[in-house]
């Protein structure tokens, strides 16, 4: 029902969920926390989060948040499909699925009934560096999360009839999200472009040919490699006391087994050696462009401040309304109806930094491209002002307080970077590091970062449409049945 | 271990009811426009909503004018044009937005509750609000943009499944229409179309402002009038007509060039305030609301694996908004999906929730209630719809002891007289296979 209608192509959410930062809680004190709890080793604290670690190797992050009396309970594993061998891609995903089919002591779906019964909302997601399970519950039924999570993380049961089901129900899944959608249809193949060698290179959600092949043993072995407590980081947050949280975590979690974990090969992208350039024939209306330039982020990166500075270049092009894309190629030039540019600093390995449009009426791609190149030539030629700098840095402040607003969000941040190896305290430095980005720098960015040698460019060729109208009359009248 | 689980939820359920739901400040201003105010000072954050009886349903024989006049409000203001507002927002962190649908169009703004930054966000929404300046060149890019984003959904099969539902449900009625519009109807709206609804719809009398966050009563005060002091008080629209019922079944098919068949099927459901709405909420959150565990995600996701997801639900709108049962499956099994979604629906109307379920459904939506309050852009939808549609202040308070006052009784009579499967559209968008 909701029509966005001033609303470009927003490029986080086709990428990752945070193209507008990754990271919060900068104007809170950091507070030393060190006080034992006796349950669990409490190492360390910043900000307002605590930290645990069971002996089995579970680290818990709780972050109080008293405004309401819920609390979102989020489980993440170190299992993403950049985890993935070829041949098998996908199953990552695949696993979160079959991961609410039971236990050996609780039957499919059993899972979703309790929590559903406790007036809580449960879900999972799958990303290139992280699987995540979350409930969200009424404060006083934590433990029942956990009692259901510390199952699954070590009983589950993968029956070749339940896995024969739901392999169906993902082929589906990916037939909706990817097939039947020429723009993400076009991404999937920017991205296996732009990605020779690293991981990146296949889709989530995996390719048809491996979905259609894959067998409940790869489940299990997928399972049997990764699901464990010393591969998993507990995150809560809400209307909590971390103490009482790590003790309930001790009580439900600390029986389980910790056990070896596969050792991830470094698979770095080969280096880029010119242009790459793609075109994708689906059936659709509108063509599409999208430009991918490889960069470091904050893990690969070399020099620390290279990551805030290019994400201060996302800004500058289409971090809000006033944004150069918006001003000078929607508004001004009238070249594009939209246009975005997105880059995720969080990555765990190098990824890119992503520009996408589509032409205006009676506007060509490579128009569009041209003026496009146009905006990155300026980045190169002069130096952002510094008033422009100050207004991004005035909605990235406010952003942070917004931020809050959301339990589920915090407890988002604190699990992604803790889950691609990133200290979870780097977001309360973000703002920080943000702030300190100079004109200069970023006109570096443009200058080291932005050019033809680690571009990939893709476009998405437009084939008709042809069957718009009825196949057949409707049967006015005539009921439908079978 | 489960006893466990569940002698626990007795207690947490009881202890539960007793939670408070925010208490809502509601008064009138002198030009008519109606207020909803929560303080909330745990954040130094101000969300403010203002919403105009001004979306799709008013558009009249010109699909899209209700949007385009929204869309524009932002693009020229006053002595500002697009940049020089877009750039103040921005300055100061706060966040603009504005939205229409088939019932409403919403301005609305979160912004710091500091009053250096606060004052010049809010001055600058009451001048987008009170003197709007639809500039020409802002109206015909706008428009064109309109145009491609019409484009747009012809290469989407659920943009076109849900275009075909509406026209097949509402026949004549506004409803039938879609706020984006279509291309002869967009390409027909001018400056003076956008004018002349501005001035009917965005006056006092037709205007709900909700309000949340770090301010007091007072300051609240002064934050309305001055956004909405000068509006003029204008008139209250006319009622929208009421949704005539479907006499007949009707099944439309539209080829398109996809994997999968989008299949919706339904008729007119409930308004907004309706007697009827609770045993059918909660009902269909048996039937095909509540996710994975529904009847419809049971059968046809779960045992057969036929949809990545299926669902059904009531949108209570104005007059009745339509009840809507939907998946996508791929072409072949698009005929076996579409059975299993018809058979579960009828069983559901002929023979209604046992009690095992309908306790469960009660136990998650009244459990839930906290979560529904949690956060301040949780409290400004709630009490937005509140206002907009004239539902009682204490709608919060008492959600929970309506929730559990329905009887299985109540769902299977309610669907019943209300829910008719010869009487429904059924829309299939998709490949040749089905």
């Amino acid at each position: 029902m909701h029509i966005p209608y001033k609303t470009h192509i927003v490029l986080s959410a086709l990428l990752l969920p945070c193209l507008v930062s990754c990271a919060s809680t900068s104007d809170v004190a950091d507070k030393s926390q060190v006080a034992s709890s006796g349950n669990a080793a409490k190492t360390s604290g910043g900000g307002d989060v605590a930290e645990y670690k069971l002996d089995n190797g579970l680290k818990i992050l709780v972050k109080p948040d008293h405004r309401a009396p819920i609390v979102v309970s989020q489980v993440w594993y170190k299992a993403g499909s950049s985890y993935e061998k070829n041949g098998t891609t996908g199953v990552a995903h695949v696993l979160e699925h079959m991961m609410f089919k039971g236990t050996k002591s609780r039957g499919p779906n059993e899972f979703s009934r309790i929590i559903a019964e406790n007036g809580g909302r449960e879900n999972a997601f799958t990303g290139q560096d992280y699987t995540a399970y979350f409930q969200q519950l009424e404060k006083s039924r934590l433990h029942i999360s956990f009692e259901l999570e510390a199952d699954r993380m070590q009983n589950l049961m993968l029956s070749a009839d339940e896995f024969a089901k739901e392999i169906k129900v993902v082929m589906e899944e990916r037939r909706m999200r990817t097939e039947d959608k020429p723009k993400s249809l076009t991404y999937e193949q920017f991205v296996a472009a732009s990605f020779v060698n690293s991981p990146y290179h296949h889709p989530i959600i995996g390719w048809m040919d491996d979905l259609e092949h894959m067998s409940a043993d790869d489940a299990q072995q997928w399972y049997s490699s990764y699901y464990a407590p010393n591969n998993a980081t507990l995150v809560v947050v809400g209307d909590v006391d971390p103490d009482a949280v790590a003790t309930l975590a001790k009580k439900y979690f600390g029986p389980l087994k910790p056990r070896a974990v596969p050792v991830l090969k470094p698979q770095r992208e080969i280096e880029q050696k010119g242009v790459r350039r793609i075109s994708v024939k689906a059936a659709a209306q509108l063509p599409y462009l999208l430009l991918g330039f490889q960069v470091p982020v904050l893990k690969s990166a070399e020099v620390e401040w290279e990551p805030y500075a290019i994400e201060m270049l996302a800004y500058v092009l289409d971090g809000s309304d006033s944004a150069r894309f918006n001003k000078n190629l929607i508004r001004g030039s009238e070249i594009a109806t939209s246009v975005g540019a997105g880059y995720d600093m969080n990555s765990r390995l190098q990824d890119r930094f992503v520009i996408d449009g589509t032409p205006a009426q009676g506007r060509s791609i490579k128009e569009l491209e041209e003026a496009i190149f146009a905006q990155i030539k300026q980045l190169k030629d002069e130096l952002v002002p510094q008033k422009e700098l100050e207004r991004i840095k005035a909605q990235v402040v406010a952003s942070k307080i917004y931020e809050k607003d959301s339990v589920f969000y915090q407890a988002m941040q604190i699990g992604t970077l803790e889950t691609v190896g990133l200290d979870w305290r780097l977001m309360d430095k973000f703002v920080e590091r943000f702030k300190a980005v100079t004109p200069e720098q970023v006109q570096q960015m443009a200058k080291k970062y932005l050019v033809e040698d680690r571009l990939t460019v893709a476009v998405l060729d437009p084939q008709n449409i042809e069957s718009k109208q009825p196949r057949h009359p409707s049967s006015a009248g005539g009921s439908h049945a079978h | 271990m489960r006893i466990k689980i569940f002698t626990l939820i007795a207690v947490t359920l009881f202890s539960q009811l007793s939670l408070a739901a925010p208490k809502i400040q509601h008064w009138t201003t002198s030009n008519g426009a109606r207020v909803y105010f929560v303080p909330a000072p745990e954040l130094p954050i101000v969300d403010v909503q203002i919403v105009f009886d001004a979306g799709g349903a008013r558009d009249g024989d010109k699909p899209g004018l209700a949007l385009l006049t929204n869309g524009l409000m932002p693009e020229g203001a006053g002595k500002y044009d697009a940049h020089k507002i877009s750039q103040t927002f921005d300055s100061l962190g706060a966040q603009f937005s504005n939205s229409s649908h088939r019932d409403m169009s919403v301005i609305s703004i979160r912004t710091l509750s500091d009053p250096k930054i606060m004052t010049p966000a809010l001055e600058m929404l009451t001048t987008i609000l009170t003197q709007p300046s639809f500039p020409k060149s802002a109206f015909d890019r706008e428009r064109k943009r309109l145009l491609v984003g019409i484009e747009q959904r012809k290469q989407s099969p659920s943009a076109l499944a849900d275009e075909a539902f509406y026209k097949a449900v509402y026949n004549s009625h506004p409803y039938a229409q879609l706020p984006g519009g279509q291309k002869e109807s967009v390409n027909a709206i001018t400056l003076d179309n956008i004018s002349a609804f501005y001035d009917k719809y965005y006056v006092g009398r037709n205007a709900v402002i909700a309000i949340v966050g770090d301010l007091d009563r007072a300051k609240a005060e002064n934050v309305v009038n001055s956004l909405v002091g000068r509006l003029p008080e204008g008139a209250a629209v006319d009622d929208l007509p009421n949704v005539p019922t479907l006499t007949d079944a009707k099944t439309i098919a539209i080829n398109h060039p996809s994997a999968q068949t989008h299949i919706l099927v339904g008729a007119p459901g409930v308004k907004r305030g309706d007697s009827d709405y609770f045993a059918l909420y909660v009902g269909n959150h048996i039937l095909g609301g509540s996710g994975l565990i529904s009847r419809l995600s049971d059968e046809i996701r779960e045992k057969r694996g036929l949809s990545y997801s299926t669902y059904s639900y009531f949108n209570p709108m104005r007059k009745n908004g339509p009840y809507t049962l939907g998946l996508q499956t791929r072409n072949e099994s698009a005929e076996e999906a579409l059975k299993v979604m018809r058979d579960e629906l009828q069983k559901f109307i002929d023979k209604g929730p046992t009690a095992k379920e309908l306790t469960a459904a009660q136990k998650n939506i009244t459990g839930g209630f906290p979560l529904r309050i949690s956060s301040n852009k949780k409290i400004i939808a709630y009490i937005g719809v509140i206002g907009f549609y004239g539902l009682p202040l204490d709608y919060l308070d008492t959600f929970n002891e309506k929730i559990l006052a329905v009887t299985v009784k109540d769902i299977k009579d309610a669907y019943q007289r209300r829910v008719q499967l010869d009487k429904m559209i059924t829309v299939l968008v998709g490949g040749n296979e089905i």
